[in-house]
């Protein structure tokens, strides 16, 4: 139904106005919202609302970073939700000495970081293992930890809420990084790495290419297998950070509700961003403005007395106003 | 009804996957029958029935929408939304309650239609921003709560009585998969369905009326939905804004278990229905585990078994496919 050969398209000496809105569409929202804002919410600019838009933002677009990149290859990735809830209560379990008893601390710690990341990594390799031997398509493979993955997270805690106090692994969400929170450093830095990934590497060009054309890819020697679980890995991983973060800002994990609905956030952040869910495309930073303008139009309705369920469905318009633009303009 | 048996002759792997989960489901069946004593008691089979009509109903509607190739992932939302729709209305009358649960699934249903035949946005998308804004409508409605329905106006009738000894939801969703089967299999626009998802493009050179059908198809889910939503009210006695998460996976499991390919261009009705009860059938079973005390398993076990279970049957179909295309 929807036309992705990029090939196909004649060069345009000038971009027609929809490419224009296309191009920077994601852009002038953002600014409008700004602008919107500063002019209508009380309290605005200040540091107070800053910092929350940014740390809340920040998951976000941390697990849209790999879900980009994912979509990318022509596939999607249905389980980081339920990743996030895995990773969340595998790192209390470490450090709280749960799962196995450590002594020492500050290597408790830094397990806490490092397995449940790896956890989350393991079952996104899982997911690319289903998606590329078996052929099974991205959505349905994707389901399976979509469904398991939280159940796994609530077998593995009872289903009980665990609450903690440790500064050190906390700091992952309440530290500051040269007075930058250090959730919006991680942020950053990411994006950043995926951004050159993108953009400056040759697994960067496979990945596009694989989204592109899968078929050509493979004749041209890419090795397309690969590719494609690298993504779900990277994804998987990214996901698991999320969940760091998410339980380490409340001091509390709570298996049933981290990173609820999360998948959809990420997938509406791609598409607002720019990028083609069809594959083929990755805009990191069109992502990363995405998921800002999400952020925004939320902000904006609650700080304005708006109920969030009305929220929702400002966003399911938002969503379909930007991907319509976006294919518009690629006919044009 | 010897058609309808021939339907599910082996004609392709999709058939080969489809004969699997008929055996899969006899064999579940067996296995409880054996094992547990009440297993095949009418109060089991009944609440059996009963409690999952609404998903057999919800998955029919995407055994359409998946066979055109398209998805649907608002259904759950619009359960919601229409379970809370008719108890707004159940005081007036049960049938105000019924038509306005099925006219708010009809309308979600109709706009997906519109918004991935006219504005051409792929069905994943479209219908993942319905999810989003049936669920906020819900919420908004409902005013953030579960709504109570009316028990004077009858309207609980329609989820909680039997007919000729059957429940109601069971007799609806019977007439439902019937129709469907009729529709699929022995209609023109049936075939026409299946021609789109075979190949969209083709079906148009055709001169099939491949929007008008579409529309329809989303129209039919999101109205299946709306049904569900209807008897998610009027069993429970309320409306709930907030049930229906992961309706549509299950519904989608169902479809996919029933050995109807994702890809679209095949599928079946009847493979769908015993899709839909073999998971049903597999919480059964280990509800019947869980009270029996063979295995403590708790709720949240269950959701791991249901991916395991979702789990092996695409692996095997992917399996079967591999094998028929070499």
């Amino acid at each position: 139904m929807t036309m992705t050969d990029t090939t196909m398209k004649p060069a345009a000496p000038t971009a027609s106005p929809l490419q224009l809105v296309s191009r920077y569409g994601v852009f002038v929202a953002f600014l409008a919202l700004l602008v919107l804002n500063i002019a209508v919410t009380p309290n605005f600019l200040s540091w107070q609302t800053l910092n929350v838009n940014l740390t809340q933002v920040a998951t976000i677009v941390i697990v849209a970073t790999g879900m980009t990149l994912v979509i990318a290859t022509g596939g999607i990735d249905l389980s980081v939700g339920s990743l996030m809830a895995i990773s969340g209560a595998l790192a209390p379990m470490i450090f709280m000495g749960n799962l196995l008893p450590i002594d020492n601390m500050a290597l408790a710690v830094t397990l806490a970081f490092i397995i449940p990341v790896l956890a989350a990594a393991a079952c996104g390799w899982f997911n690319g293992f289903l998606v590329t031997h078996f052929r099974i398509q991205p959505i349905v493979a994707t389901l399976v930890f979509f469904i398991a993955g939280r159940g796994i997270a609530q077998v593995m805690t009872n289903g009980n809420l665990q609450v903690f106090k440790n500064p050190s692994f906390q700091f992952i969400a309440m530290g500051h990084v040269a007075g930058i929170p250090a959730q919006v450093a991680l942020m950053v830095v990411i994006a950043i790495l995926a951004y050159c990934l993108i953009r400056y590497t040759v697994l960067g060009r496979q990945i596009i290419a694989v989204g592109g054309n899968e078929k050509a890819a493979r004749l041209t020697g890419i090795p397309v297998r690969r590719v494609k679980t690298f993504v779900y890995v990277i994804s998987g991983a990214l996901a698991g950070i999320a969940g760091l973060i998410v339980v380490a800002r409340n001091s509390a994990s709570d298996a049933n509700l981290v990173g609820m609905g999360m998948e959809l956030d990420a997938i509406a952040a791609v598409a607002v961003g720019g990028s083609l869910l069809t594959g083929g495309r990755a805009n990191i930073f069109g992502t990363l403005m995405g998921a800002f303008v999400i952020q925004l139009v939320r902000y904006t309705l609650l700080a304005n007395g708006v109920p969030d369920a009305a929220a929702l469905v400002v966003k399911a318009g938002l969503i379909i106003v930007a991907v319509f633009i976006q294919l518009r303009a690629d006919r044009t | 009804m010897s058609a309808f048996l021939k339907s599910f002759a082996p004609k392709s792997s999709g058939d080969l996957a489809r004969i699997g989960v008929m055996i899969a489901l006899a064999a579940l069946i067996l296995f409880g029958a054996l094992r547990y004593d009440y297993f095949l008691s009418p109060f089991n089979i009944l609440s059996f029935l009963r409690y999952n009509s609404m998903f057999a109903l919800i998955a029919l509607g995407m055994a359409f929408v998946i066979i055109t190739g398209g998805i649907d992932l608002s259904v759950g939302a619009v359960a919601a939304l229409a379970s809370v729709v008719s108890a707004l209305l159940s005081p007036y009358s049960w049938y105000a309650g019924l038509a306005g649960g099925i006219c708010a699934g009809l309308a979600v249903g109709l706009i997906n239609g519109v918004v991935i035949t006219r504005l051409r946005i792929q069905p994943f998308i479209a219908t993942l921003a319905a999810m989003l804004a049936a669920n906020g409508t819900a919420l908004l409605l409902a005013n953030n709560q579960s709504v109570s329905v009316s028990y004077d106006s009858g309207f609980t009738v329609i989820g909680q009585d039997d007919f000729l000894g059957f429940p109601i939801p069971a007799w609806i969703a019977l007439g439902a998969y019937i129709l469907g089967w009729i529709f699929l299999e022995r209609s023109r626009s049936g075939r026409h369905v299946l021609a789109i998802g075979d190949g969209e493009h083709t079906a148009a050179l055709m001169g099939l009326k491949v929007q008008r059908t579409l529309l329809g198809v989303y129209a039919f889910s999101g109205l299946l939905a709306g049904l569900a939503g209807v008897i998610l009210a009027s069993q429970f006695g309320a409306g709930q804004p907030t049930e229906g998460v992961g309706w549509e996976l299950f519904a989608i499991a169902s479809v996919v278990v029933g050995g109807t390919l994702l890809t679209g261009g095949s599928g079946s009705v009847g493979a769908t229905l015993a899709g839909a009860l073999l998971l049903g059938m597999v919480f059964n079973v280990l509800n019947f585990e869980n009270g029996l005390g063979w295995i403590s398993l708790s709720a949240y076990w269950q959701s791991v078994i249901r991916g395991l279970f979702l789990l092996v049957v695409v692996v095997l179909q992917a399996r079967l496919t591999a094998r028929s295309a070499t």
